[in-house]
């Protein structure tokens, strides 16, 4: 048998391994009926408690979408979505509030633990306060579901003076700045799937650095799926004062589903005079199964601002799941000197579709942007990057460079790049490189040699493959991405 | 100890082995010539199992295990190791993790305990100044921008950490210095003992002078068309190979 074929059918025959992280936890939820119209925005915004702006912003958005169509450009496919046929809210069903690890509920508690969630972090959920002066704590601002279910480290956080909570939170306690920021980066009618999300987001998280305050800990927060038909909208709102520093960690897991379930979330970070940001995601949504059937169809609208002089956006992100991911990480690079960074491993298997990529869009002059992709295909899955540089006429001396690399794993995979380049002031410099490439099977069968499994070897050469979009990762974070890298090539290759 | 039997192997359908007989007894090492094309590289991929190439009879058996039933890395943890011709680049991959990677597979198949990074680059130090070879050689990505003499002495550095009992070595001094090669040597004679035997598949007396074989094959269409002590090398360095094929035609 020629090895092409051989690998191709232990390809097929690693596939079916199934998803790791597909269980689904039973905690009594609260729906609002399925559908979407005005009354249902009402009835979102009374269950947030929020003011009246807040609504109105959101029917605001709601007439926008309804004149809106679906966008067409992406290389993806799936059947018509039936907006009328999801649950926009949905809570986990009260008790009082967390204040020990007894009191949370023991399922939810059960659901963390295989996520993997870190003991301590698990106590943190609870409210537990860490020991003095321990290194390097992460807060978690937990969202399970629709409702943040606990918000930790608020003390540590609000001495230095920063603001780390649930958005609906946000919207009460901060309506200032909540009134000042949100849809200052993404306009409510910016496009569909944004202006859906304004219209009936429910929960996310808000975070506001001060000036010259360097955010004592890593931010980070698990994100679940978990309703049945439940679309989930998150929004996140990340503002850096000027000469501040923010890491903001944002992974999620999903379980197993059969149903399609969608998932359009917009975050907006702004950044001001010599203020970074490090954003920075680990995805994994159900991605369906071996056929395709099921998966999170996810789609994501991320874009920073960087208003102020040498501000710095930086978005790294390891997506291996959901069954679409159309997502597009952009920065505005708006202040003089201002950089933009975009690194990123998308990893597709069986039927999953992904289009993603980046925009880099320089105003101010001198800005500077980077672009790392890496995109591995495997099973029949497509990956497209899609990248707009645009170098506006002020933007003098700005300088760009993208490096697009792309794995292929067997033969009916497709890899596609999709580069748009726009300059239009002549002092600026882009450049732009692009590879595709194959898993030899000789350097499978120089691993194997030397005693490594065939999943093991295809791992240590993925894991190479990724290594510059990896290494800008915070290092807990990339541990958890390597592993997830195995995990989704478990059910690919290996 | 290493017995091959009337082993026959094709490659597209196109036969390349045509029943080779080759008994290598423990503590041996035994030296393959011939001229090329004959099979020699060919020999070394169907003993630690490429897949490209289809056995068509015959049987490999290593300490009375079959070889050829067995996956590539089963093989390897039975102690197979082939140093490659052409060693392969494995991009972004580091030479240190690669080589703790394969040494604790080993180690699991074995039931041993696996060695921590510190534990792993003490020994690999160790064995890497034991063949004058820098140390950045481990920070590096596999074989990724080595010299060609970079490459080989790559392959020694990990027969060493891996410690097979059957080690093939597949023109591992081609394109070597003099020192290089006495390196090479010097790797294989530090293994010799009674639970290693080698296959060394060379062009040049030059290797065997350091490295003094107990048997020299001539390999040639397929077959091993005549077998001798250590002075065959010699003396086909002096006459060649065309002779002895003459013969077995």
């Amino acid at each position: 048998m020629p090895a092409t074929t051989e690998t191709l059918d232990t390809v097929q025959a690693l596939a079916d391994t199934g998803y790791k992280w597909g269980f689904e936890t039973n905690i009594e939820m609260d729906f609002a009926p399925k559908g979407l119209n005005e009354d249902i925005i009402r009835l979102i915004s009374a269950r947030k408690e929020e003011p009246a702006w807040m609504l109105d912003w959101r029917l605001a958005a709601y007439a926008a979408w309804l004149k809106m169509p679906e966008p067409q450009w992406a290389k993806v496919e799936h059947p018509p979505i039936d907006y009328q046929d999801l649950h926009y809210y949905a809570a986990p069903k009260k008790k009082a509030g967390p204040k020990s690890l007894d009191e949370v509920d023991p399922e939810l508690l059960a659901m963390y633990e295989k996520l993997g969630i870190p003991l301590k972090e698990r106590a943190i959920l609870a409210g537990v306060e860490p020991g003095e002066g321990e290194p390097n704590p992460i807060a978690v601002d937990a969202v399970f579901d629709s409702v943040s279910v606990a918000t930790t480290f608020r003390d540590t956080l609000a001495k230095a003076g920063v603001i780390f909570c649930p958005i609906s939170e946000a919207v009460r306690d901060h309506p200032d700045l909540v009134r000042k920021y949100l849809g200052s980066v993404v306009p409510v009618a910016d496009n569909f799937y944004a202006a859906l999300n304004s219209a009936v987001f429910t929960d996310g998280s808000f975070v506001y650095i001060p000036k010259g305050v360097r955010c004592p800990m890593e931010l980070s927060t698990y994100f679940r799926i978990n309703a049945r038909n439940t679309g989930q909208f998150e929004r996140t709102l990340i503002v850096a004062e000027e000469g501040s520093y923010v890491s903001y960690l944002e992974g999620c897991t999903a379980p197993q589903r059969d149903e399609n379930q969608l998932h359009a979330a917009v975050v907006e970070l702004v950044a001001m005079d010599d203020a970074q940001i490090k954003y920075s995601t680990v995805q994994n949504w159900y991605p369906g199964d071996s056929e395709g059937r099921g998966g999170i169809y996810n789609f994501v609208t991320k874009r920073g601002a960087c208003r102020g002089a040498r501000s710095k956006i930086s978005w790294t992100q390891v997506e291996t799941g959901s069954a679409i991911t159309w997502k597009y990480p952009s920065c505005v690079l708006e202040g003089a000197d201002s950089v933009g960074e975009f690194y990123s491993v998308a990893v597709t298997n069986n039927h999953q579709q992904a289009d993603t990529g980046t925009k880099m869009i320089h105003l101010g002059r001198g800005s500077r942007s980077t672009i790392v992709s890496k995109g591995i295909s495997a099973g029949k899955s497509n990956n497209t990057y899609r990248g707009l540089v645009r170098i506006a006429p002020t933007a003098a001396g700005a300088r760009n460079f993208t490096q697009c690399d792309s794995l292929l794993i067997g033969d009916q995979c497709g890899a596609h790049t999709v580069p748009y380049i726009e300059s239009r002031n002549l002092s600026a410099k882009v450049e732009h490189e692009a590879t595709t490439s194959k898993i030899a099977e000789d350097q499978l069968f120089y691993c194997r040699q030397r005693g490594l499994s065939e999943e093991d070897a295809v791992n240590l050469i993925v894991n190479g493959f990724c290594k510059d979009v990896l290494k800008e990762l915070p290092m807990e974070f990339a541990v958890e991405a390597q592993k997830l890298l195995a995990v989704s090539l478990e059910g690919s290759v290996g | 100890m290493l017995e091959i039997k009337g082993l026959a192997a094709s490659i597209n359908d196109k036969p390349i082995l045509r029943g080779i007989d080759l008994v290598v007894p423990p503590g041996e090492v035994h030296a393959i010539m011939g001229p090329n094309g004959s099979g020699k590289s060919t020999l070394g991929y169907v003993l630690a199992g490429r897949e490209d190439y289809e056995v068509t009879g015959g049987s490999a058996t290593f300490n009375g295990v079959d070889l050829l039933d067995m996956e590539p890395e089963a093989r390897a943890a039975a102690g197979v190791f082939l140093a490659f011709q052409a060693p392969i680049e494995l991009p972004g991959v580091n030479n240190a993790n690669f080589l703790r990677t394969a040494l604790n597979a080993i180690r699991r198949a074995h039931g041993e305990t696996e060695l921590d990074a510190v534990q792993f680059l003490k020994l690999a130090r160790a064995e890497a100044k034991r063949l004058a070879m820098p140390d950045d050689m481990l920070k590096r990505n596999v074989n990724v921008g080595f010299s060609g003499g970079e490459k080989k002495r790559n392959e020694v550095l990990q027969m060493a950490l891996l410690r097979p009992k059957l080690a093939i070595l597949d023109e591992t001094d081609s394109g070597l210095d003099i020192d290089a090669l006495k390196i090479v040597a010097d790797g294989v004679n530090a293994l010799r003992g009674p639970d290693f035997s080698a296959l060394v598949i060379t062009h040049h007396q030059r290797l065997l002078d350091h490295l003094v074989p107990n048997r020299v094959h001539v390999l040639a269409r397929g077959r091993i068309v005549h077998s001798g002590g250590p002075e065959l090398a010699r003396e086909l360095e002096r006459s060649g190979y065309a002779g002895l094929v003459q013969e077995a035609a």
